[in-house]
């Protein structure tokens, strides 16, 4: 089965329930005008994704750029199945996997390889898969005898060194990234490079989110423009880079 | 270099929303929720595991101290109560172990349940998981935690040498009714805790209160003329139904009237909340 995506109007609301709603109003109001209502039962609401509407097809590589607080993680939640809109149709379809988070629900208390049991368990694989998934990340990772000790003894190097291993061991046919992926020390590494490339290769579709140019620039050929919840450009990705650019 | 698939029964091959919902819609996603959950069981096993493990790493005993703390418990309460109730030892402190036991399981799922969402918020907002496994998971880990009390109760009555007999069986049917209504709860509460900040101290205080008012620690026939009142407290009769069978006694047929009657209700209204609320927990934890 062809992976695809498709979004047709689709509007995520978050309503503030919990703290000061009314300080919480008058504080909001001003930075984000506009976008935080009430709705018909007097509850706030922030209206984090406004009637976004794309479709992707296998090959396509999508950058998501805008400033922090432009909807652009909402969005990845929303396609990873998190979030489910309040407006509008989401689609879709094949195997996918959400990178939006460096910890990926890893727990500092348990070993490098009760996690990595772990995310496979959450990754729905057989017993056979998560053997070899624990191999594989062991070799990249190269944690020796550590890999059997709580995360909480780890160097901050092993635990990104884990972390991005983990992360990029499990191929999905749609592959959702923030971008702290591409932000981290490992990404210096050749050999993490290389698997980096190797995993969105392997994907059919590739959705990034990002606020810095040069990195949708390096992964992507299509660039949708958040801004404020809505899509303010949609196309190539240079052309969207360039009036991204020239807007600031 | 990597060649890990998800795989192809994965359930998340195919996501699908529309807005526009109707009931029959939400009830087949709420449906979909469940059998990806059930489908999970080993993942719910590994968490509710886990959860004990890490709660006891570094202790000596481990888990064991659960085991231990509820044998002390049963040990100082018994002494006291026996002679404060007036009933010889030999016959309350097993009675008293059993009760405290189940009571145990009872409180500390209904305190867990208020936070079956909320704690696990990283989890929910980083991947796609059906939101009954939170629910399932609070449930095994406590049955895994009755596990470990349930052995005083074995010890106890090794020592005193008694056993309730073949009327044990009807232990079964309620055990069944136990854990149906404890996957309720953990829906339940955990939707509306998640939601209302203010439950899980309610949930609290209406516990306290239940223990002293529920024939826990003291015998039914102890409220003599006033026994039929137990009938209407659910914490009594699903205690009863039970606890009843594994002391060698049959339960009135009060106890399962009310036990059932106030199980369906819960089950329902745990059902048509997960129904309704599923796709918003995630906004709300």
């Amino acid at each position: 089965m062809a992976a695809c995506i498709e979004l047709s109007g689709v509007s995520i609301d978050f309503p503030l329930y919990h703290g000061n709603a009314r300080s919480l109003k008058k504080r909001l109001v001003a930075s984000v005008s506009g976008r935080m209502t009430a709705d018909a039962r007097h509850r706030i609401v922030v209206k984090a994704v406004r009637d976004v509407s794309f479709s992707l097809a296998p090959g396509d590589r999508l950058g998501l750029i805008g400033r922090n607080g432009a909807g652009k993680t909402t969005l990845l939640r929303a396609l990873a199945g998190i979030y489910e809109p309040v407006a509008g149709k989401l689609r879709v379809v094949g195997s996918i996997n959400a990178l939006l988070d460096p910890n990926l629900g890893m727990n500092l208390d348990l070993t490098g390889r009760e996690n990595i049991v772990l995310r496979g368990q959450y990754n729905r694989l057989d017993r056979a898969a998560i053997a070899r998934l624990a191999d594989d990340v062991a070799e990249f990772a190269d944690l020796g005898d550590f890999l059997d000790l709580p995360m909480r003894v780890y160097s901050s190097g092993m635990l990104v060194r884990l972390g991005f291993g983990l992360a990029t061991a499990i191929k999905p046919q749609v592959l959702l990234m923030d971008e702290w992926l591409l932000a981290g020390d490992a990404n210096f590494l050749d050999k993490a490079r290389a698997r980096l490339e190797d995993l969105v290769r392997g994907a059919e579709i590739l959705v990034l989110s990002s606020h810095l140019p040069e990195v949708i620039r390096d992964w992507c050929t299509r660039v949708i423009w958040l801004d404020q919840g809505r899509v303010r450009a949609d196309g190539p990705a240079e052309a969207v880079l360039a009036e991204y650019l020239g807007a600031d | 270099m990597s060649n890990v698939q998800p795989t192809e029964d994965g359930g998340n091959l195919v996501l699908a929303f529309d807005s526009d919902q109707s009931h029959a819609k939400r009830r087949r996603l709420a449906i979909a929720d469940v059998a990806e959950a059930a489908g999970l069981w080993r993942l719910c096993w590994t968490l509710a595991w886990l959860d004990i493990r890490l709660r006891y790493r570094g202790s000596i005993l481990g888990p064991l101290w659960l085991t231990l703390s509820t044998g002390l418990m049963v040990a100082a309460m018994g002494a006291i109560y026996s002679t404060i109730l007036h009933i010889p030892a030999h016959d309350y402190v097993p009675y008293l172990a059993l009760s405290l036991v189940l009571w145990n399981f009872l409180s500390v799922l209904v305190t867990d349940s208020c936070y079956a969402y909320t704690l696990a918020e990283g989890m929910i907002r980083t991947m796609r998981m059906p939101y009954s496994l939170y629910a399932a998971r609070i449930v095994v880990r406590n049955v895994l935690v009755l596990a470990h009390n349930i052995v005083v109760v074995i010890a106890v009555d090794l020592v005193l040498w008694r056993w309730p007999g073949p009327v044990a069986v009807l232990a079964l049917p309620a055990m069944v009714l136990w854990l149906a209504d404890a996957l309720a709860v953990a829906v339940l509460l955990g939707a509306l805790c998640a939601r209302f900040r203010d439950i899980p101290p309610i949930a609290t205080s209406v516990l306290q209160m239940a223990f002293m008012v529920s024939a826990v620690i003291f015998r039914p026939e102890l409220l003599g003329d006033q026994r039929w009142l137990l009938a209407f407290n659910p914490f009594f009769t699903v205690l009863d139904v039970l606890r009843a069978p594994l002391m060698g006694e049959v339960p009135g047929w009060d106890s399962y009237v009310s036990a059932v009657c106030f199980s369906t209700v819960l089950c329902l209204a745990a059902w048509a909340l997960f129904v309704r609320v599923r796709g918003r927990i995630a906004f709300w934890v």
